[in-house]
């Protein structure tokens, strides 16, 4: 084994316990409920408890709806600018990073003041309102990830001659996205949605502030309370993350219409 | 009335001017080829008739009815684009059905227009295979079968053979010929190769600069080119400069020789003129005489005839020869006479 081979054998080790050993330490203390052995008893009050079933439920809900309105406002977009404004893609492209730089809090803050009881769209005043922002505001954090997901997407298919193509057989700008452009970048919506339903899964901030049942403030609230069930939780949260990004390289490779 | 009519167009693109003053009427169920050199504006002309550009100035008339109101999904024009643009997603019927879809046919007459035209195209075999799945060629065959199935009132071809290679780009090139004619469709084409244009099209525009060059048959511009460009443009050519002189007949005084030049040729004596003679227009023969003298300086064997690059003064002059008419004297470095048949002179207007 040459030099050069064993430091990048020592390099990729180094990485993976990096990585690893504080999931280790996590998975290892989530089984220690019960003194003296290890048991599944922190993962079993988790799993039993109603208000986690209810938070998850309403979560995954709610992330459904955020990753359809942000392909609605997203994918419409960056096809847009692909193909008709390509000087506006730094421009665009800057404006969706922006979620990155200001803290969720100024953003909830900022949707409390537009639309409280008191102003025109008195949204915060039902509960489904507030769902609505919440999912606004769950868009708003996704989308430098939706975005660069649908961009390298279309980067990777002849926009301009597909749409012409299908213009030239009749079809109208709904037409080709709903049936030749959405189809073609598929894997990369749904990479974008599995991104989106991490942030969703775990957001605190947003959810906490505009006081909605969501799984994010359930997980501050067993931290606080519980000793080894909010590494459970931690667990199997890191697990759901994991399962999304196994079912995106599943569905990439099971996609029909593309060598893999 | 023509078919199409396209009038004074003119498009710019910024500073750049793309096409200009253009002019063209297409009869019903004629083969139009838009001949020229990357950049003439041929492309952009065929784009601004299928409505993805729009002229700046100028009308594009289809039956009469102007079509600068109309979207490019509203124009009923069938488009086959150079790099095939099969839509990845659908299977080579879902592809031809496509347009028909959007028009919302009933599926029976869909499911019957699509083996109609896969069977013409020789691919009903294939229908269920996704593009990736199908050579250049097939896939080439799938567009064209697709951008028909909707009964296209006018058919336009973006260059579509020059992804493909050599044998496959002829057969095809007779398969679209063929069928062109069978449906009757009035048919736009395309390209920079000249042998395509000339052996496809019931007419031809050179196109130099954004503006027709000149439109005709294809006997009429590779026999009569207008125009140097034109003539450099379509086949080999030699371009030879001179002054006209009188002597019994009109002959062009040049370096290596005179020319003689037909009667009613229109020259004047004394004019300096530019006329143009084909490599295989040339025939070798003995240094006495009229015609043209030089040295060989170079011989090419291309397969189905030879090619003698002579050096008559300053100008080099190429000159196609069969084996029979190729002297055994023709040597590297020694002399050679050359004659042209008086109607095989070509006069260039500029």
């Amino acid at each position: 084994m040459t030099a050069k081979r064993i430091g990048s054998w020592a390099v990729f080790i180094l990485a993976a316990v990096y990585f690893l050993l504080p999931l280790v330490g996590t998975l290892e203390f989530s089984l220690r409920a019960r003194r003296g052995v290890y048991s599944l008893d922190a993962y079993r009050n988790v799993l039993g408890d109603p208000q986690f079933q209810q938070t998850l439920a309403y979560s995954l809900i709610l992330s459904v709806a955020t990753v359809v309105l942000g392909v609605l406002i997203v994918a419409p977009t960056a096809f847009w600018v692909r193909l008709k404004m390509p000087r506006l893609r730094p421009v665009v492209e800057f404006i969706t990073l922006l979620p990155l730089v200001i803290p969720p809090i100024i953003i909830v803050f900022g949707y409390i003041r537009l639309f409280n009881t008191a102003s025109i769209l008195p949204l915060t005043g039902s509960s489904r309102g507030t769902d609505f922002l919440l999912a606004a505001g769950y868009a708003t954090l996704s989308l430098p990830y939706m975005y660069r997901a649908i961009d390298t997407g279309l980067r990777a298919i002849d926009v301009r001659t597909l749409t012409e193509a299908a213009q030239s057989l009749g079809a109208g700008w709904v037409t080709v996205l709903a049936r030749v452009i959405l189809p073609n970048i598929a894997v990369a919506i749904l990479s974008g949605a599995f991104l989106t339903f991490a942030i969703v899964i775990g957001e605190y901030v947003i959810a906490a502030l505009l006081n909605r049942p969501a799984f994010g403030p359930y997980m501050v609230w067993m931290g606080s309370n519980r000793a080894y069930e909010p590494a459970a939780l931690a667990v199997i949260a890191f697990g759901m993350t994991w399962a999304s990004m196994a079912v995106i390289q599943f569905l990439a490779r099971r996609t029909r219409f593309t060598k893999v | 009335m023509a078919f199409i009519d396209l009038t004074s167009l003119g498009k710019s693109f910024g500073p750049t001017t793309v096409v200009r003053d253009f002019d063209l009427a297409l009869g019903m169920g004629e083969f139009v080829s838009l001949l020229g050199p990357s950049g003439c504006g041929k492309t952009t002309v065929l784009r601004m008739v299928a409505g993805f550009e729009t002229p700046d100035s100028g009308d594009i008339r289809i039956e009469g009815q102007s079509q600068l109101r109309l979207r490019a999904n509203q124009r009923q024009i069938g488009m086959v684009f150079q790099s095939y643009a099969l839509f990845p997603n659908l299977t080579v019927a879902e592809n031809v059905a496509f347009g028909l879809r959007v028009a919302k046919t009933a599926p029976a007459a869909i499911a019957r227009r699509v083996e109609e035209m896969l069977d013409m195209v020789g691919l009903a075999a294939l229908k269920a295979r996704y593009p990736y799945q199908l050579s250049g060629g097939q896939q080439q065959r799938v567009a064209l079968a697709r951008a028909i199935a909707p009964r296209p009132r006018v058919l336009l071809l973006d260059e579509p053979l020059s992804a493909l290679d050599a044998k496959i780009r002829v057969a095809l090139r007779t398969e679209i010929r063929t069928i062109q004619r069978q449906l009757g469709i009035t048919t736009l084409f395309v390209t920079h190769d000249q042998e395509e244009a000339l052996s496809m099209s019931d007419r031809i525009v050179v196109m130099n600069g954004g503006r027709a060059e000149q439109i005709g048959t294809p006997v009429e511009i590779y026999n009569q080119p207008a125009t140097r460009f034109v003539a450099g443009f379509i086949g080999t050519l030699n371009v030879i400069e001179g002054q006209v002189g009188r002597d019994g007949g009109a002959y062009l005084d040049c370096a290596g020789g005179r020319l003689p030049l037909p009667d009613g040729f229109g020259a004047q004596a004394g004019e300096r003129l530019s006329v143009a003679v084909r490599p295989q227009s040339l025939r070798p023969v003995a240094v006495e005489g009229d015609g043209l003298r030089g040295i060989v300086r170079h011989v090419e064997f291309m397969g189905a005839f030879t090619r003698l690059h002579v050096a008559c003064g300053a100008m080099t002059v190429l000159v196609d020869c069969f084996a029979r008419d190729l002297a055994a004297t023709v040597t590297v470095g020694g002399p050679i006479g050359l004659t042209v048949a008086t109607d095989e002179v070509l006069r260039l207007s500029a």
